[in-house]
């Protein structure tokens, strides 16, 4: 399994692919902190960014990655290795070059502008630690679609979707129903709402940390005692770890009943 | 000014036949209630160094000038006030006055002024106080450069640094108030001047008019209260050149005005407060030439609010300009800066070519539904409110800036 991860790891590395994505957040880092000149702010705005893109990037990038090396793949799957080792392998070596990409790539500016002085430094880290659960989730997302459908239009089509509806439509829906039955007291509902989707989840993770929680008035209230609480971090901890599981598993399953 | 000289005019008649009589621990009168007691109108008390521990000194009808010698200690041991006075002209300077009993029943506080004219309390300090200065029934006293420090921990179990009532034409200044419920507090007070205080983590209100009508507070600094200032029920208030600043948690406001009418804001400071100033059922107050700066909510307008204007304000990185309740619009925003304006000005007239609309989408929602409040900063949001500018259906037609500026306002 280790020499398959390697194999891909150092795959993407070659293919500068990797390099592309890191200077991509080399240079946005770069910027927000030359516009901002203020961490915190440039923290903000980052969010944004990363909530939105790192999700997109690592759907967009697993689903190339495994319809690329299909080929290679199959030559694998030809020779004496356990199914699980190989697509594991794969996933972890795209997944891992993704986050480290997003580490170096943002971690760099930061640290040159002094975040080690800097009382930032929490918000970042939770920042770079939702990044980097962002690309494990979606990359494993779209490693399943990939295996799911032979047909690679299909399969893009189903993976940008896949996006679409966790990064817009699910917030859609969220906001109707919100309309819909603003009669009712819907903290509890707005709770589990944000949790149950990663980048919600995400988003309220990191405003809460940000002190823009504030703003939140009571509902900000029913929030920050939910995820201020040990019991709190532990849910929404193992709520995104849920998410990395959940779809390696089921691609896992996938691929070992897949005839190939 | 008025007040001030003949403050000044019966000081200098007084003297020419005026004694001093000194207190101080070896001295023929060792303290202050003793010295008081003494003393006749006219007379000056002055206080050595020490530690005086001391309450209920009453002075009743005596015109006195009481001056403590760098900052004698007036403790009053937990057990009611240190000083209650019914007098006209007097002075209190340079006492350090500290632990005040709390009470449920009585307003316990260090200098407790009642029925006087043309009074002065000046430079005096205060620590660990329930009440500090509290005037009732009385008019023309300044109260200047004063610095009450306490430790309050809930609103029940505190008082205020400076608490008016019933008051007229009083003048408060360079007064530095800290760790109160409120640091400045007027009921049924008139025609005062507040200037230059710095009103800083205190529980509840910066400053508090309840009833109080004809004011000015100008120059003053509201930082990290509850709230910074709260102006109810009361009319023709001028504020000018505050700063409000840090006033923030889920609760806090820089400027809470309700049930006021006829009143100026002018060259104030709104910075990094969770709500700038939050106006209920307010008529005819012009707001001219304020900053509003990286506030949650720059301005909340609710019900029953006409005839006001907005003129000439920046609004600075505000995660919300501003909100407002219903559709109809009896009040003008037309001239403002506003940092999110994404128009454009073809003809170089430093106003921007189209409208802006201050009302973003997302307040609205927000507003009809607090709890959709969660989806702050999601994607879907930002489409929307784009596709709202577009096209505006949701936020109320008629809010909008007719010639916003294209710069920001120097003023």
């Amino acid at each position: 399994m280790f020499k398959i991860l390697k194999y891909s790891f150092f795959d993407l590395f070659r293919s500068r692919w990797s390099f592309v994505y890191f200077f991509f957040y080399l240079l946005l880092g770069l910027v927000l902190l030359f516009l901002n000149n203020d961490l915190s702010n440039a923290i903000i705005t980052l969010m944004n960014v990363i909530i939105v893109l790192v999700p997109l990037i690592g759907t967009i990038f697993g689903i190339m990655y495994f319809y690329n090396s299909r080929e290679f793949t199959e030559l694998l799957l030809a020779q004496p290795i356990a199914r699980k080792h190989i697509f594991l392998g794969q996933y972890l070596g795209v997944a891992i070059s993704l986050a480290l990409s997003l580490v170096l790539g943002l971690g760099i500016p930061f640290i040159i502008y002094g975040l080690f002085e800097s009382s930032a430094i929490w918000d970042f880290f939770s920042l770079l630690v939702v990044g980097s659960f962002l690309t494990f989730i979606f990359t494993a997302l779209s490693f399943g679609i990939a295996l799911r459908f032979e047909n690679k239009i299909k399969g893009f089509g189903m993976a940008i979707l896949m996006w679409l509806f966790l990064a817009i439509i699910y917030d859609g829906i969220f906001l109707l129903l919100l309309m819909y039955f603003q009669e009712y007291p819907l903290e509890d509902f707005a709770l589990a709402a944000s949790v149950l989707n990663p980048i919600d989840l995400s988003r309220t993770l990191i405003l809460l940390k940000l002190d823009i929680s504030a703003l939140l008035g009571y509902t900000g209230a029913v929030f920050k005692s939910f995820f201020g609480t040990t019991k709190g971090s532990i849910i929404s901890f193992g709520v995104l770890l849920a998410w990395v599981i959940l779809p390696i598993w089921g691609m896992l399953r996938l691929a070992s009943k897949k005839d190939f | 000014m008025k007040a001030v000289l003949f403050i000044f005019l019966s000081f200098v008649s007084f003297s020419f036949y005026a004694t001093e009589i000194t207190v101080c621990e070896t001295c023929e009168i060792k303290s202050i209630k003793k010295a008081v007691e003494v003393a006749e109108s006219g007379d000056t008390i002055r206080v050595k160094p020490g530690i005086y521990k001391e309450n209920d000194i009453v002075i009743k009808d005596k015109s006195i000038t009481i001056i403590g010698d760098d900052f004698p200690v007036i403790d009053a041991e937990m057990q009611g006030t240190a000083i209650s006075i019914s007098a006209e002209a007097f002075k209190i300077e340079g006492f350090k006055i500290i632990n005040i009993g709390r009470s449920h029943t009585s307003d316990f506080s260090a200098i407790l002024v009642s029925n006087s004219t043309n009074f002065e309390i000046k430079n005096n300090r205060f620590d660990n106080i329930f009440f500090g200065i509290l005037i009732e029934r009385s008019n023309n006293g300044r109260i200047i450069g004063n610095r009450v420090t306490g430790k309050a921990k809930s609103q029940a179990h505190s008082g205020n640094a400076i608490h008016l009532w019933k008051t007229e034409e009083m003048h408060i200044e360079n007064n530095y108030l800290e760790g109160v419920r409120d640091g400045i507090y007027l009921e049924f007070t008139d025609d005062t001047e507040i200037i230059n205080n710095v009103c800083k983590n205190n529980l509840r209100y910066g400053l508090h008019f309840m009833f109080s009508d004809g004011n000015t507070y100008s120059g003053n600094l509201f930082e990290n209260n509850g709230a910074g200032v709260a102006v109810m029920y009361s009319k023709e208030i001028l504020m000018y050149r505050n700063t409000f600043k840090n006033n923030w948690g889920s609760a806090s406001y820089g400027l809470l005005l309700k049930d006021i009418t006829d009143s100026e804001l002018k060259q104030n400071t709104f910075e990094e407060n969770t709500v700038g100033i939050s106006a209920d059922n307010t008529n005819r107050i012009n707001y001219i030439e304020n900053d509003f700066k990286s506030n949650g909510y720059a301005v909340k307008i609710r019900g029953g609010c006409y005839n006001n204007v907005f003129e000439r304000n920046n609004f600075l990185y505000n995660s919300f300009d501003l909100t407002y309740n219903g559709h109809s619009n009896e009040n003008t925003f037309n001239g403002n800066y506003w940092s999110n304006y994404s128009g454009y000005d073809l003809d170089k007239d430093n106003f921007g070519d189209i409208p802006y609309r201050p009302v973003s989408l997302f307040s609205y929602l927000v507003d009809k539904t607090p709890e959709s409040i969660v989806m702050l900063r999601s994607l879907f949001i930002d489409l929307i409110e784009f596709s709202e500018k577009v096209s505006p259906i949701f936020t109320p037609a008629n809010v909008l800036d007719e010639q916003p500026y294209i710069r920001k306002i120097q003023w």
